[in-house]
This record gives C-alpha cells, structure tokens and sequence, in this order.
C-alpha cells in the first residue's frame, strides 16, 4: 500500500475510482474540501471492514453513501467523528484530514472532534428530558449562554428544522412524546444547534414515515448551505434526490464516486450498474 | 406413582391446586410470623405504649423497655452503609459496563457477586479483627482530629475512638450490600440503548457528562430501587454487625464513634436471656414487629420504583 503525499490526491472536485484513478472532467463540484480521507483502513478486532479508502467530503455539499448493508458505509462514518474509539478492539489507520488536520492520530480530542462533527442517528434518540432540554443541552456542554441568547438559540434551530410552530407552545414537555419524525427533527435541531462543521447522518429517515422522510430531505437541501453533510442511505431515490456527490461502497471498498446525476446514469463500474438497477444489495 | 396416575384433566387440576397451596402457604407463613411477633409484643405496647418507641432505655434489671437506642442505631448503621456502598458500587458498575476490557470486566463481575454469598459471620469476623484495630489506631483519631471541631458535623466525630460502634457498623454493613447494589446498577446501565449514549458523545460529552447527564437521569428509578434493594439487605443484617457495634442500649452521644445497637443485633444478643412469658421478652419480639415493618416498606418503595420504570418506558 503506497503512501499518498496531499500533492498527488486527485483534486477534490473530481469524481474518482477507486484502483484505477482517471479524471473525468464533467460537473465539477465548485467546493473546497472539508473532509479528506486518505489510505483509510479499519478493523473490528480482525475482521477487516474497511480497505484502503480514499474520498474527499467537499464543504457545504451533500455526499451520499450508499450500499449493500455490511458494505463499510456507516463503518466509514463512525471513523469521521471517531465514534468507534469508544470501543476497545475497533481502530482504523491511515488518515482522515479535517481542514488539513488528521483526526485518526489523536491530535484532537475526541469531544473538541465531535463538538464539530454532529451526528444524526438512524433511529431518533431524544433524551429523556424536555423538548428544550434535549437542544440546550447539547449548546451548554461547549458554550456558557445567557437565558435569552439561549432560548433564541434554540427557537433558531427549531425554526430551521421547521418544528417550531410544532411545538413551541410545549417546549417544556418530554422530548419522548413526540411523533417519530418529530423526534428525528428535534435531534437533528439538537446537532445543528452546537454549530458543528459537519453532519453525518446514519439513516436518518429510514425509522419515518414518508412525509417526515419528505420533510428530513427538505431540510438537508436547506442546511447544505452551512453545513458539510455526509448521509448514508439504503435509499438510493434519496441518495440521487438529496446528495452531490454519491459514493458506493461494496464489501469494505470504495467501488466508485461522482456525482450524483453521472453515477445514476453512466456509472463506471459494473458493480454499481449492478447496484443502481436492483441486481443485488 | 406411576406416570399415568396424573395425566388427563384431574392430574392438570391436581397440579395446579399444589402450586396454588405453595404460592397461598407464603402468604400464611409471611401473615404467620407478623402475627406471632404483634401478639408476642404485646405486653410491651400494653406497658409502655407509643412511648416504647421514643424511649431511650433499656434496663432488664428494672424492667422498663425503650426501642429508640436499637432504631436510632438501625437506621444510622443502614444509611451510613448507603452513604459509603453507594458511591462505590456506582464506580465499580460504572467501570464494568463502560471502561474495562471484557478479559477484565468479566472475572471481575463473578468476584463482586461472590461477595455477595461470603457469610455475614465472615463479615463480622473480619470487622472485628481487621477493620476495628485500624479504625481504633488510625482512621478514627484522624477523623476526630480533623472533624471533631467542625460547626454542626463536629459533634459526629467527637469522642472515644473505641474502633467499635455505628461507624464501624455502617462500613460493615457498607463491604456487605455494595455486591447487591453494583449487580442492579450493572444490569440498568447495560439495558440503556447504546444509540442514546453514542448521541450524547456524537454531541461532544465527555464521559463524565453521559453518565451523569444522561445514563443516571435514565435508569434513575432503577437504580433507586437497587438501592433501596441494598438498604433492605442492611437494616436486617445481625451476624456481621453484632461484633463490631458495640452493643449499647443507650443512645448516650450523638457521635458516630460512640458504642450502638441495632434491633437484629439487640434481639439476636438478648434472646438467650429473656425467659418465656417475661416483659423482656414481650419487648424483644415488639422490636422484632418493628424492624419488619421498617423493612417492608422499604422493600415495598423499592419493587414501586422498579415496576414504575418498567411500564414507563
């Protein structure tokens, strides 16, 4: 396994493939890159889940992951905010840039890491407080607010995930009472509420129903705005509808990423032809 | 009886009269033993009335009996032993279910539930030639000497250091209960939702901050409930305690150091002495009476909190 140096990565604009990197100079994503990975291989205990992985996340674009289910794609975004250091026998080598700083050597702490990469679970997770404690509590655990900035803080992210009229007259109900989809949109306010650079969503939608699925969509379209977003998805229509830059992933490798219209239409390798049209997965 | 004998419907019916009668004889034995113990104390509550309870003497020479010394000394034992096991088995169930290694976790596990099953005489043992020299040479004087003129807690650290008494009693008591409390603890921190944890760390929390802020919010009537579990376990306790409480019937300062007695300890020490159809012995099974009533409601708040979480969630 070769070395990368930074200056022969191919640019973050270009869709690449794995194995047999080759410029294709169609739609070229006009963002820097927020996340690189390079050389990225992870392990649980010995079973070798991720191999030698290279792909740039572009700032404020949506990059979707997309597979079949143990294909490493969700492996890929526990190793962005180091979510699998919490488990003893996990580890990854090789190295993931955030704006140039590799997160993989410890050079940052896990909690300053994570304060700037949120994460949006698959199923939803309130905690078991009120709907504006689940939010103020995230904010609290890096910021000392005042009462007024803080409730403007947190009408702030409710507005922005559309739950506000929803809910604004019960702020102070149980965050557990609320629909599923409801609950989703509470803890994706509850991330973008710490201001973090980037959001990686594990399924966001997969537990709700369509219309919160419509409305989940919606609102990444919104926030790519600001944020750096990586979602992984089963569902390849959301993958094509909401994402960029899409990214497929097949038994621990990075088959093939471009953007989101080539690879749906004119993708490179067979196996995401296979994929894309319901062969297998 | 061959296996023909209870088939068909008259051996189901038969089977299940029989588990019926054991499940209704714990109800009789359990009605049995309160009943036996109200009628038993019953020339004590005739004698001294509800003044049995507040009384702080203990004289079998003059025949006036007072339960305040062994139920002061009962629930001070009991929550001095909360106050050091609970800390404790916090840290060991925190340390099994979220840091150690599995090669650790596990014989580490089994250990703290032996614990659990070494008997109460080995406790007492062991307290009496272990703990009570180094609490009479070292801990105890350290206390009195840096506690002893406190405002307001002073008092408790005032005195004799004897090695002996409520102190010793609770920490005792406090080695003897942590197993208990740990195993429930353990099991609601293992039940927690992994997701829930990883989305407070994803949000930037230290440790510290999950458990605190997330985990005990969580699983706090649970673990309420284990320990209560622990504190039920305590206040009944005898064997263990008896050696090193001092055995005092006179509550004669409020310091911790000073000499107690607990109601298990009292009866268990008295019993021998007190001849059938004696005040003395009215008055012991009085206090019997009383010590399942403390018991029974403290096992009853316990099985409340841990039903109320299973259908709260």
């Amino acid at each position: 396994m070769s070395e990368h140096t930074p200056a022969e990565r191919v640019p973050a604009s270009t869709p690449i493939t794995v194995g047999a990197p080759e410029v294709r100079a169609v739609e070229a994503l006009p963002a820097e890159t927020k996340i690189s990975v390079q050389n990225l291989d992870f392990y649980y205990g010995d079973n070798h889940a991720l191999r030698n992985i290279n792909i740039d996340f572009p700032a404020r674009r949506v990059t979707g992951m997309i597979g079949p289910s143990g294909c490493g794609k969700s492996t890929l975004l526990r190793t962005l905010n180091r979510m699998y250091d919490l488990y003893p026998g996990q580890r990854a080598t090789g190295r993931a840039m955030l704006d140039g700083v590799n997160i993989l050597d410890g050079g940052l702490d896990a909690n300053t890491l994570r304060s700037r990469v949120g994460m949006v679970f698959q199923k939803p997770t309130p905690f078991p407080m009120s709907i504006y404690d689940n939010i103020a509590f995230g904010i609290r655990l890096h910021e000392k607010p005042s009462k007024s900035e803080l409730d403007g803080r947190i009408e702030d992210s409710l507005r922005r995930v559309a739950l506000w009229d929803e809910v604004k007259d019960r702020l102070k109900a149980g965050a557990t009472e609320m629909s599923g989809g409801q609950q989703q949109r509470l803890c994706i306010a509850r991330t973008i509420a710490t201001k973090p650079e980037v959001i990686l969503l594990d399924e966001p939608t997969s537990a709700l129903d369509p219309i919160s699925t419509a409305r989940v969509e919606e609102l990444l379209d919104e926030l790519k705005g600001d944020f750096t977003i990586v979602i992984v998805t089963h569902n390849l229509q959301q993958a094509a509808r909401c994402a960029d830059q899409v990214a497929f992933f097949f038994m621990g490798e990075l088959i093939e990423v471009a953007p989101a219209d080539i690879l749906f239409t004119r993708p490179r390798e067979r196996r995401t032809q296979d994929y894309i049209t319901g062969r297998f997965g | 009886m061959g296996a023909g004998a209870i088939s068909g419907a008259g051996g189901d019916r038969a089977f299940s009269g029989a588990t019926r009668l054991a499940a209704l004889l714990v109800l009789v034995l359990m009605g049995g033993i309160i009943a036996v113990m109200a009628w038993g104390g019953r020339d004590a509550f005739a004698t001294f009335g509800p003044h049995f309870l507040i009384s702080n003497i203990w004289n079998p020479v003059t025949e006036k009996f007072g339960a305040l010394a062994p139920i002061y000394g009962t629930l001070v034992t009991a929550i001095l032993a909360m106050v050091f096991a609970v800390p404790f088995a916090f840290g060991i169930a925190v340390f099994l279910t979220e840091m150690a290694p599995k090669w650790l976790a596990q014989p580490l596990g089994i250990a703290i539930e032996l614990l659990a099953a070494v008997p109460s005489i080995i406790f007492g043992m062991w307290g009496f030639f272990v703990i009570v020299p180094v609490m009479a040479q070292d801990i105890q004087p350290w206390l009195i000497h840096h506690l002893g003129h406190a405002p307001l807690i002073g008092a408790f650290f005032s005195g004799a250091p004897f090695g002996t008494g409520l102190f010793t009693g609770g920490l005792i008591l406090a080695v003897m209960v942590t197993p208990f409390i740990t195993a429930v603890m353990r099991d609601v921190f293992t039940a927690m939702p992994p997701v829930l944890k990883e989305s407070a760390y994803g949000l930037g929390c230290t440790r510290w901050e999950v458990l605190s802020r997330i985990v005990l919010p969580y699983s706090r009537t649970a673990v309420v409930g284990g320990i209560m579990l622990g504190l039920g376990r305590a206040l009944g306790e005898t064997m263990a305690i008896t050696f090193v409480i001092g055995n005092s019937t006179r509550i004669t300062s409020p310091s911790l150091f000073a000499p107690g007695n607990t109601i298990a300890s009292l009866v268990a020490l008295e019993f021998p002495e007190a001849s059938a159809g004696s005040l003395k012995l009215s008055a012991l099974l009085a206090l019997g009476l009383i010590l399942m009533v403390i018991s029974l409601i403290t096992l009853s708040i316990s099985r409340m909190l841990l039903r109320s979480r299973k259908t709260s969630r």
